[in-house]
């Protein structure tokens, strides 16, 4: 199949277009992924010969991460696969970041600000992918509670914040932690793939970022 | 040329497509000031994750009210500010991709120019020049209008603008929000007279504005005075004259200095019957016309953008293969045509 992915949930800008298995890719890690991004998209259609309309599906980091970032990568989802009317695969961002480590037992944790991270455990199926063990919460890192058994590998922005106390609340059970890596297009190509044969794709407008972080307001008491 | 037109600057959701052969096919806008009323003022975080639930809707409604399919369209216009950076970055990525996908050119659109250009999607639509004043909770400037791009900034507020002192003084009266019509409704029951509140750098030359002393006033009134239904309705009568008056007295002055025989009022203060009142006196008095959106396109909306979008597509304008948001974007750093 032909599947265009990205991901913008954290500073890095990551795409990839995955044809039948082989994979380009293209990275940016400078702030500003609405500069970036279409035209790495663009670069990748024109390196594989291919027009958008020839894709099968198209794939996003839906979150969590930057509520900027998750905006951008859904809001062009969103007009990429309505214009060319393609169905949709929203992949969660720790999953992907989870899917791009070789171990068997992943903490995928994003810095989520406000001394808190984005937090998800991952295990792996026998065809390599990574199924979450656990809901995806933001939570902070002292309120982390030990995953069951050893050999867990740490990974993402929120180890690179938060190590120590990650480590301290994971015990016995953590390895090590590898807190420079960030979600890639190319794993969560992967997941996408999986997801649009279990018949999970959906349409343009339900292209939705899954932010996780909602209390983001307080409604004002009273009248006036 | 027809055109897909997308406004998210703030807390509306507007959609439309303009034809340049034959006018405005269709245009839907939604409101999400219900939402932000609960908090008592726009929650920008709210107002993006909002923009990118309902525009995508809102689009496939528009096309299918006007009766086109996507090959018909030849361009894409989408607000790039200024306005909220979160909510205009929803309409510039869905925008902006849509564009390319479609492989059809796509524009940024200035909200101002948008508001100051609304009038033309009306059957006699005013020449250049003409004096546009233009009044909204973000916003209150007088600007010289010569041509598409070439505005001059005559005066703006150097403090609140008068939609926000709207907004204010009805927040303080305990009434609700949008601030506008809560007022003028008040208003309706108030009695002349009671109350007389400043007319804020009036007493100066110049067309500068400024409206939080006015809101000070509203303010010391309010509070040494127990806020029964009468003396709402006196506060509020009191406030929009002294404000409206404020408004009247600068685009006096303005359409003197300037001598132009049109003045343009947008945004959605000029939608404040008062207002249209005193405007329809100072227009037989100085022999001007006064040139309106229609009600609905005095607020935003994205008929607006689709011509303003429209206008520079024509013209041969278009983005490079980004996005982005400029929440901070003076009119007078336009590209004239």
């Amino acid at each position: 199949m032909k599947l265009l992915a990205f991901d913008t949930a954290t500073d890095a800008c990551t795409a990839a277009l995955s044809l039948d298995g082989q994979v380009l890719e293209r990275f940016e890690r400078r702030s500003q992924h609405s500069e970036h991004l279409l035209t790495m998209i663009d670069a990748l259609l024109a390196e594989a010969g291919l027009r958008i309309q020839q894709l099968d599906a198209i794939a996003f980091g839906r979150g969590p991460g930057s509520f900027t970032g998750l905006r951008i990568g859904a809001g062009v989802a969103q007009g990429l696969a309505f214009a060319c009317d393609l169905p949709v695969l929203p992949v969660s961002s720790l999953a992907a970041l989870a899917q791009g480590v070789d171990a068997g037992q992943v903490l995928a944790a994003l810095d989520a600000r406000m001394q808190q991270v984005y937090w998800g455990a991952y295990t792996r199926n026998a065809q390599g992918l990574v199924v979450p063990r656990l809901s995806e919460v933001v939570i902070n890192p002292e309120a982390v509670t030990p995953p069951e058994g050893q050999g867990w590998i740490g990974v993402g922005s929120g180890w690179d914040a938060y190590g120590d106390m990650l480590a301290s609340r994971s015990g016995s059970a953590l390895a090590r932690w590898l807190p420079d890596i960030v979600p890639q297009a190319r794993h969560l190509a992967t997941l996408a793939a999986a997801a649009f044969r279990d018949g999970l794709a959906v349409s343009a407008d339900q292209a939705q970022p899954v932010y996780v972080r909602d209390d983001v307001a307080v409604k004002r008491r009273g009248p006036a | 040329m027809i055109v897909l037109g997308l406004e998210t600057s703030c807390d509306d959701t507007g959609v439309a497509v303009f034809d340049t052969a034959r006018g405005l096919r269709a245009h839907q806008l939604y409101s999400q000031s219900r939402m932000h009323a609960e908090y008592g003022g726009v929650v920008p975080e709210l107002a993006s994750r909002d923009h990118i639930r309902k525009l995508l809707p809102l689009v496939r409604e528009v096309l299918a009210d006007a009766d086109i399919g996507f090959r018909d369209l030849q361009g894409v216009a989408y607000t790039t500010g200024p306005g909220l950076a979160g909510a205009l970055l929803v309409g510039t990525a869905i925008g902006r991709s849509l564009a390319y996908a479609w492989g059809i050119p796509a524009v940024g659109v200035h909200h101002m120019e948008g508001h100051l250009l609304a009038p033309m999607l009306e059957p006699d639509p005013p020449a250049f020049p003409f004096l546009a004043l233009l009044v909204s909770g973000g916003h209150t400037l007088l600007a010289d209008v010569q041509g598409i791009g070439r505005y001059q900034i005559l005066g703006e507020s150097i403090d609140d603008a008068v939609g926000e002192a709207f907004d204010k003084t009805a927040k303080l009266l305990g009434l609700g929000y949008p601030g506008g019509p809560a007022i003028a409704q008040a208003a309706g029951h108030g009695t002349a007279g009671r109350f007389r509140f400043p007319r804020p750098m009036t007493d100066r030359p110049g067309l500068d504005f400024s409206f939080s002393g006015l809101k000070t006033a509203v303010l010391t009134a309010a509070q040494s005075r127990v806020l029964d239904a009468h003396t709402i309705g006196d506060i509020a009568l009191a406030f929009q004259e002294a404000a409206v008056e404020t408004l009247v007295i600068k685009c006096d002055r303005a359409l003197q200095q300037t001598g132009h025989a049109r003045l343009v009022v947008a945004g959605g203060v000029g939608a404040n019957q008062l207002l249209r009142a005193q405007l329809r006196h100072l227009g037989a008095k100085l022999s001007v016309r006064v040139h309106y959106p229609r009600p609905e396109f005095c607020t935003d909306n994205g008929a607006m953008i689709a011509y303003a979008g429209a206008v520079r597509l024509q013209a041969g304008q278009f983005e490079a293969l980004r996005f982005g948001a400029r929440p901070r974007w003076s009119l007078t750093e336009l590209t004239t045509l």
